[in-house]
């Protein structure tokens, strides 16, 4: 009974990791039906942020309370950035930004192992998150804990930026046919960009609270960032409701098999059901239904 | 959805001389003088003028000009934006591999490939090594064994028409696997160090510089061969299809066409190619690894192919060799400054130039030739 506890608890924070990474991804990706292959270099960018910001404030946990704003405007502004230079050129061409992006994720990898060393380096968890608490004789760390909370804050803080804000009323028009938004006067250009910086915002966000898993390096963005793709596409893009189901699911799956089997057998697993379950419904768990034949 | 407006005269005819009609003498000779050429020069004259040391590498660059072939196919001409290639790749090579660590073994009177000795493998071979014992079986599966990796994947994914960039994920992904999973299993295919240290090929000793330069020879031939067989099927009415499902697979889908069909034939052959790749790979420099295989060198499989043209089958190949060169060369000497300009080929060449350096000629020409056409329309899907 505590074992299978144990892994839900495993399962559920990996799920929340996952699905933080993802929230940023469902957003950009199903706005825009871009791949976005530097989304992971911004979670990179975040976790460096926490890093930095932690040298000249002593207080771990100040730093990562302060951490958690910086990196969402430094990873959004990164976003905006490279959706202005050179994603909004390629929106005919989905497939090409997918390479486009690769590319500047090498690039921006390769730019963080310049500034900050090849080596992973670690930050410094506040006291409050190191412990654990013990409930029915389950341990749950608090780093975990608080990364569960935050990911579902986050979720209900998108969920409610798309549901009631003039904002998302117009991103979620630009998700359901854009040219339709257009001639309603929406500037769909500005929008895509608010859409990016929020995403990739988001991407920064969940930089900060891998920190408290464990050393962040150059790849860290590149570890998830697969795994992250998957949950998306599992989910149905542009629906949040499919990412968080999704993320949960592959969490606990993926530690269920790694207790039952190892590490590689689990992760061949979970794809082999991604394409069965891909069989089942090819548009993922959500979809947003429109008339098209794409 | 806006469809690309293709003038008709951009269509080629299907038969074989596909050149402006006011020059078809020229025209006719063109390709198969190139081709000549460029056989008599890979197979002729490099051997005769590289180093051992050089002719080494240049069989390792055309291994992956080997694979850019298929890329050229089910990317270029398919639309299938194929970022796993280092599967079939990785399969072709670990059949290979794998037979000849059997074969080494089995020359030195080894019950057990010599990795396996140490890690403590228990109960012996395992079986679905033992089959590759038999060097035809494990010839037949250096191909057929991504072929049908390839089909199984093709059957379930296009069927269920998932497309574009969930094909492109879902192939990533699966490089991503395989090279976990061969991490994982240290004991019966040696983990992340790979299979290494091969004595012999069929026979011939392979730390002999003669039997390395046949290697090439081989190598070499295998890539003119299925450059050869690429062009037939570039030119044949299957090709013309591929181009169709690439630019408007629901137009193919409403002329009664399956293009699920059209897009698997495609990707299954670029896979066998790529197969064959790997294989070829082995015994040319000696190891084939996880690290080979998984999502990085997938991807770098693809940046030969869109730096050089990938609609274009010289291109593509010549892309893939320049950049296997470059990477190489920068590698060792400047490693940050490889991974700068590897980003920033992907920037520019996908970016800024979708049909490659073979485009470049007619964008600056300014005389749209059927393949700058090809190159640089419906490269969406």
């Amino acid at each position: 009974m505590t074992v299978i506890l144990n892994q839900s608890f495993t399962g559920v924070s990996i799920g929340a990791v996952l699905l933080l990474i993802a929230l940023g991804l469902t957003l950009t990706f199903g706005q825009m039906g871009v791949i976005n292959m530097a989304h992971g270099e911004f979670i990179m960018a975040g976790a460096y942020t926490t890093y930095v910001l932690q040298k000249p404030i002593e207080n771990a946990g100040i730093s990562l309370l302060l951490a958690l704003p910086v990196a969402f405007l430094v990873a959004g502004s990164m976003g905006a950035l490279l959706e202005w230079l050179l994603i909004r050129r390629l929106y005919a061409r989905p497939l090409d930004t997918l390479l486009v992006t690769w590319g500047v994720s090498l690039m921006l990898q390769q730019l963080a192992r310049d500034v900050f060393g090849a080596p992973n380096v670690q930050t410094t968890a506040p006291d409050l998150l190191t412990g654990s608490v013990s409930v029915a004789g389950v341990t749950l760390a608090n780093s975990r804990l608080f990364i569960l909370g935050f990911a579902l804050l986050c979720v209900c803080g998108l969920a409610a930026i798309l549901r009631v804000t003039p904002l998302g009323r117009r991103i979620r028009a630009v998700v359901q046919n854009r040219d339709l938004a257009e001639v309603s006067g929406i500037a769909t250009g500005r929008v895509d960009r608010t859409t990016f910086f929020i995403g990739s915002g988001l991407a920064g966000m969940a930089g900060v609270a891998l920190t408290l898993i464990g050393p962040i390096g150059p790849t860290t963005g590149t570890n998830y960032i697969v795994d992250a793709f998957l949950v998306v596409v599992v989910g149905g893009i542009g629906r949040l409701r499919g990412a968080v189901i999704t993320a949960f699911v592959l969490g606990l799956l993926q530690s269920v098999l790694e207790y039952s089997t190892t590490v590689s057998v689990a992760k061949v697993v979970v794809l082999v059901g991604i394409v069965a379950f891909l069989q089942w419904r090819p548009q993922g768990l959500y979809t947003v239904r429109t008339r098209s034949l794409v | 959805m806006t469809t690309t407006s293709t003038p008709p005269a951009t269509v080629p005819a299907a038969g074989p001389p596909a050149g402006p009609p006011d020059r078809p003498f020229q025209n006719r000779f063109r390709i198969p003088a190139a081709f000549l050429l460029g056989a008599v020069l890979l197979v002729g004259v490099a051997p005769l003028v590289l180093s051992d040391f050089r002719l080494g590498l240049l069989a390792k660059y055309l291994c992956y000009g080997i694979v850019a072939v298929g890329v050229s196919l089910a990317w270029g001409r398919g639309g299938l934006l194929v970022l796993g290639q280092g599967v079939f790749f990785g399969l072709g090579g670990y059949a290979m591999a794998m037979h000849l660590k059997l074969a080494d073994a089995a020359a030195t009177g080894q019950p057990l490939p010599d990795f396996m000795q140490l890690y403590g493998t228990e109960g012996g071979l395992p079986w679905w090594w033992q089959p590759f014992a038999n060097p035809a079986f494990a010839l037949a599966m250096t191909v057929l064994l991504p072929m049908a990796v390839a089909a199984l994947l093709g059957v379930l994914v296009f069927r269920r028409r998932v497309k574009g960039a969930y094909f492109a994920i879902l192939s990533q992904a699966l490089a991503a696997a395989l090279a976990i999973w061969l991490v994982g299993q240290q004991a019966t295919t040696g983990g992340t160090n790979g299979l290494t240290d091969f004595q012999g090929f069929f026979g011939y000793d392979l730390n002999d510089p003669v039997n390395q330069r046949m290697v090439y020879v081989i190598i070499a031939i295998v890539l003119l061969l299925l450059m050869a067989l690429a062009r037939q099927l570039f030119v044949s009415r299957y090709g013309e299809l591929l181009i169709a499902v690439r630019d408007s697979e629901e137009r193919v889908r409403f002329l009664g066409y399956n293009p699920a069909n059209v897009k698997l034939v495609a990707y299954v052959v670029a896979a066998g190619m790529a197969g064959l790749a790997g294989a070829l790979f082995v015994p040319a420099v000696g190891i084939i690894s996880p690290a080979l295989i998984g999502i990085v060198p997938s991807i770098g499989f693809v940046i030969g192919a869109a730096v050089g043209g990938r609609a274009s089958l010289v291109g593509a190949v010549l892309g893939a060799i320049a950049v296997a060169w470059a990477q190489s060369t920068l590698s060792d000497a400047w490693p940050a400054g490889w991974t700068y300009l590897q980003g920033l080929l992907f920037v520019v060449a996908v970016g800024f130039l979708p049909g490659g350096l073979a485009s470049l000629t007619t964008v600056l020409r300014r005389r749209r030739s059927t393949d700058g056409v090809r190159a640089t329309k419906g490269v969406t899907a």
